[in-house]
């Protein structure tokens, strides 16, 4: 399934059951098409019983920020969760279909799971920085995976922090506990985390909820910043994020893919009234 | 003139409440301007100056209605960060405030121009402005209509009839022409009575921009076909 990005294709009708077709990253004959880095395939997802998603199909297209917004309970979050395949630590929880990272398909992968959360990193709604010092918070994740020198640990420390925009906020008390800093240098703390092991792909599952408007305001400007290197999948309930801070946009409902389309269409033109009516405030 | 609302309300009441007051002031805001164009047109049948310089006064409660509006679509876009055909739809309360606001401001002149062509006699073909001006001010009235009703056929409809204000407007341009070239001493009040046939045309131009957004907010798009202007006035 394609998203309507041209305008002569406004109130397109919703496409017939079962069309399976991938949603796929819109982009204008003028620009060339960013290139896929996550390929969703008919992805079904069930809580014991509980059918949460429903066959989706969706490309997220590589080092852009794609955000997924809907109601609550229209399974944003746990899509996300299938990315780097977080659901499998819960029981009764599976996943049937395809999640192509770079062609392959990590639900079946044979890759080392740790391998494979290293790529695709988490930052959550909650900052979870771990209970030790700023430092020892992104050295931490580096020494599992690389054996550094004192003086290059240190650098790539420096390195991670300061593109999370935080170092100059911690430099001069990084020895001091991860927990002592406030709720939105923890967040850019947990996000320099994620960064430090170098992944391909970072999730954030409503990473600004809990934060205050600056903090907030940081954060999306982390993400442009982020966004050079990495791929970048956000779920958030505040729209006016997704609207600033994106440049795709899908929305979810009751486990279904409503609708994927470039970020300024989808908040001034939507084509489905589902869209239309959550955007703008009127769903129910 | 009922208002219609978008299939489903807002959650927040408030919002909605804040909508349709939007929709009723620009309502209203038309209503006065059409008031204000037949009352200028009936001070200048009748060279009743006092009746022009009523309508002349009165444009007054337009501009502030205007002022009113903008303050109101600053104040929702500020707090309610509308999106979709909300945005749309109050991106277009502006721009059709500004054009009701330019339609009052071409009726006030007319009711200047008359209180100036009543210092000299009267000049005959003062009455081929009428139909014209009821014209302009049934393009108006029926692109309102199409405005409370979101309706984006109707709005295309008075779109499509401002071309033929603008073929009357030529032909009374031609009138006017001849009739000053037979007889030199009517060319200043002629030459206001252009400016008064003029004015009646650009009405008709402000009726099809609101016609114009009431397509944009209803369609999501611009309505961008090619406009066929029938004022051959250049020609001439």
């Amino acid at each position: 399934m394609t998203p309507n990005t041209s305008p002569q294709h406004i109130w397109k009708p919703t496409p017939p059951a079962g069309d399976n077709e991938a949603f796929t990253a819109p982009h204008t004959s003028a620009t060339v098409a960013p290139p896929v880095k996550i390929s969703v395939r008919n992805l079904n997802f069930h809580y014991g019983r509980f059918h949460a998603l429903k066959d989706i199909s969706i490309d997220i297209p590589e080092k852009r920020v794609t955000a997924f917004i809907g109601p609550s309970g229209c399974g944003k979050s746990t899509l996300l969760r299938t990315f780097n395949r977080m659901f499998e630590i819960y029981p009764e929880q599976r996943a049937d279909g395809q999640i192509l990272v770079d062609g392959a398909n990590i639900l079946d992968s044979r890759e080392d799971i740790a391998r494979i959360r290293a790529r695709i990193g988490m930052v959550f709604q909650k900052p979870t920085p771990f209970p030790m010092s700023i430092y020892e918070n992104i050295a931490f994740g580096i020494r599992l995976y690389e054996r550094l020198q004192k003086s290059e640990m240190d650098a790539r420390v420096e390195q991670c922090l300061a593109r999370a925009a935080l170092w100059d906020e911690v430099k001069d008390k990084l020895h001091q506990s991860g927990t002592s800093l406030s709720g939105g240098q923890q967040q850019r703390l947990c996000i320099a985390r994620a960064v430090a092991i170098k992944p391909e792909v970072i999730l954030l599952d409503e990473p600004c909820s809990a934060l205050d408007p600056i903090s907030t305001a940081r954060v999306e400007e982390l993400l442009k910043e982020l966004v050079r290197e990495y791929t970048v999948v956000i779920v958030t309930h505040n729209m006016q994020q997704a609207a600033r801070a994106s440049d795709f946009t899908a929305f979810m409902y009751l486990g279904e893919l409503v609708e994927f389309g470039n970020t300024p269409t989808i908040f001034t033109r939507p084509s489905r009234q589902q869209t239309e009516d959550y955007i703008t405030g009127r769903f129910g | 003139m009922n208002t219609m609302t978008s299939p489903h309300d807002h959650i927040v009441k408030g919002f909605d409440a804040e909508m349709s007051r939007l929709t009723g002031e620009i309502a209203a805001m038309g209503e006065l301007s059409i008031k204000q164009l037949e009352a200028a047109m009936d001070a200048l049948g009748k060279r009743d100056s006092k009746a022009a310089q009523r309508v002349v006064d009165n444009d007054d409660a337009l501009d502030s209605q205007e002022r009113q509006i903008s303050d109101d679509v600053l104040h929702l876009l500020a707090l309610r960060a509308p999106m979709a055909r909300d945005l749309r739809e109050i991106l277009a309360a502006l721009r059709i405030a500004s054009d009701i606001e330019r339609i009052g401001d071409y009726a006030a002149n007319v009711a200047k121009r008359s209180m100036t062509l009543n210092l000299s006699a009267p000049v005959p073909l003062v009455g081929s402005l009428a139909p014209m001006a009821r014209m302009a001010g049934r393009l108006v009235h029926d692109a309102m209509l199409a405005y409370v009703a979101h309706d984006a056929e109707m709005a295309h409809a008075v779109w499509e009839r401002d071309a033929d204000l603008d073929t009357l407007y030529t032909t009374l341009f031609r009138e006017l022409l001849t009739y000053m070239m037979e007889d030199a001493r009517s060319i200043t009040a002629c030459t206001h009575l252009l400016f008064i046939a003029k004015n009646i045309e650009r009405i008709g131009d402000h009726a099809t921009n609101v016609a114009e957004n009431i397509w944009f907010v209803v369609r999501g798009a611009p309505l961008d076909e090619p406009r066929t202007k029938q004022d051959q006035t250049l020609e001439t």
